[in-house]
């Protein structure tokens, strides 16, 4: 088995790297300004996170990878992000949804691993902590204005939700790795993040007059590397095209 | 051993340096600069980011490499550390100051502007909390109707 420290810092910086990919992609084409800019910010944030998580990453292997050659030098059964973030953008709302979803995961999750017993991941955690606090806010605040909005718009975010769901219990997955971090104070269960997740989602869906779907069901294959969905290639081919092209090109 | 400028001067160094995206403030104003330290005749500046995303960070560096460059600071290490993560309680007086003068409200404990910038009235409401660098949000006053940036609480 591999290193379950590698194998978590991996599962965070894939995460933060594919959606900040994703949501770079509204980069001059959202429906206003502002969301533009608003979106290439996370996008950006989430990058700085990357940067952070697969830069200890390289170093916890102790191969001489850097955070670039991890994010650009590994094919698709390497990533370890959950399904979710890889999905296509959809319309505005659908990637709204997408990201609160993620958000609310997120918020949990590194309110957790602050207290980290390894000083590096709580280190991290506290600087994006304050970032993502953010993130959660406005994709929260978005989902209510476009969920209890007009016929139309109401319509669209419960397909987005509808389409969305099943993929948000990714993130929630707990393996025997998760089980010996957990025991060294490392990281929490992520199953231990769920009642908290359902908790802000039931609040934050009913405040936008949406119903989360009745099922227990999962898709899963994405942070265990056995089954990512047929977008992820398809991202890296354009998000690694200049490595690929020009292998070892620097700026 | 060469004499070296002593650690005051550096810091009133680094303070003439301005922060990239808002030149009005500089690096010291802003509440990056953790830490100024000789170790031997290295000088070594530590450096936190504001976002950790944030695009200017790496011309930051280079721009505390020319500033104590042209002073004559030959041996240099620039270090970066995120914990404590920085916060906008680091920022100057002075600073905050100076980023009222040049437009952009400072950031406030009441997590909104205190006023607006441009008219000081105080009726304001947030456009969005994504404003034109990840530091800032996006506000509107309702007394001149002008939109302007606040520099955010983190």
């Amino acid at each position: 088995m591999r290193d379950p420290l590698f194998e978590f810092l991996l599962r965070q910086g894939d995460n933060t790297l594919i959606l900040s990919h994703r949501i770079s992609e509204w980069c001059g084409h959202a429906p206003v300004v502002e969301e533009d800019i608003a979106l290439a910010n996370i996008a950006l944030d989430l990058l700085g996170q990357t940067q952070m998580w697969l830069g200890l990453a390289g170093e916890v292997e102790g191969m001489g990878r850097s955070s670039d050659d991890l994010a650009m030098l590994r094919d698709a059964w390497d990533f370890r992000n959950a399904i979710l973030v890889e999905r296509p953008n959809g319309h505005f709302g659908q990637t709204m949804m997408r990201q609160f979803l993620f958000d609310a995961y997120h918020v949990e999750l590194l309110s957790e691993l602050v207290n980290s017993s390894d000083a590096r991941i709580a280190a991290i955690a506290a600087k994006s902590l304050k970032e993502v606090e953010y993130h959660v806010e406005r994709s929260a605040t978005t989902i209510i204005a476009l969920g209890d909005g007009t016929q139309e718009s109401h319509a669209r975010m419960q397909a987005a939700l509808d389409n969305q769901w099943t993929f948000a219990g990714e993130l929630f997955e707990t393996d025997a790795g998760d089980e010996t971090l957990n025991e060294t104070g490392i990281a929490p269960l992520p199953s231990s993040l769920r009642s908290r997740f359902d908790a802000r989602a039931k609040a934050i869906l009913g405040a936008a007059t949406l119903a989360i779907p009745e099922t227990s069901f999962a898709h899963s294959g994405g942070r265990s590397g056995k089954q990512h969905s047929e977008h992820l290639g398809h991202l890296l081919t354009q998000m690694q095209w200049l490595q690929r092209a020009y292998p070892g090109a620097t700026w | 051993m060469v004499a070296h400028p002593d650690i005051e001067t550096v810091w009133q160094w680094l303070d003439e340096v301005p922060d990239p995206e808002i030149p009005v403030i500089s690096l010291v104003d802003l509440g990056i600069v953790r830490d100024v330290a000789y170790s031997g005749n290295v000088l070594s500046v530590t450096l936190s980011p504001t976002y950790s995303g944030c695009p200017a960070t790496r011309v930051i560096e280079q721009d505390v490499r020319n500033a104590l460059g042209a002073h004559g600071v030959e041996q240099l290490v620039i270090n970066q550390q995120i914990s404590p993560p920085w916060t906008t309680d680091w920022m100057s007086e002075k600073g905050k100051t100076k980023l009222r003068e040049y437009g952009i409200a400072a950031p406030s404990a009441k997590g909104q502007p205190e006023a607006c910038p441009l008219c000081s009235a105080n009726g304001v409401s947030l456009v969005s909390q994504f404003g034109s660098t990840p530091c800032k949000a996006h506000w509107r006053c309702d007394t001149c109707h002008e939109s302007f940036d606040y520099f955010k609480c983190i």
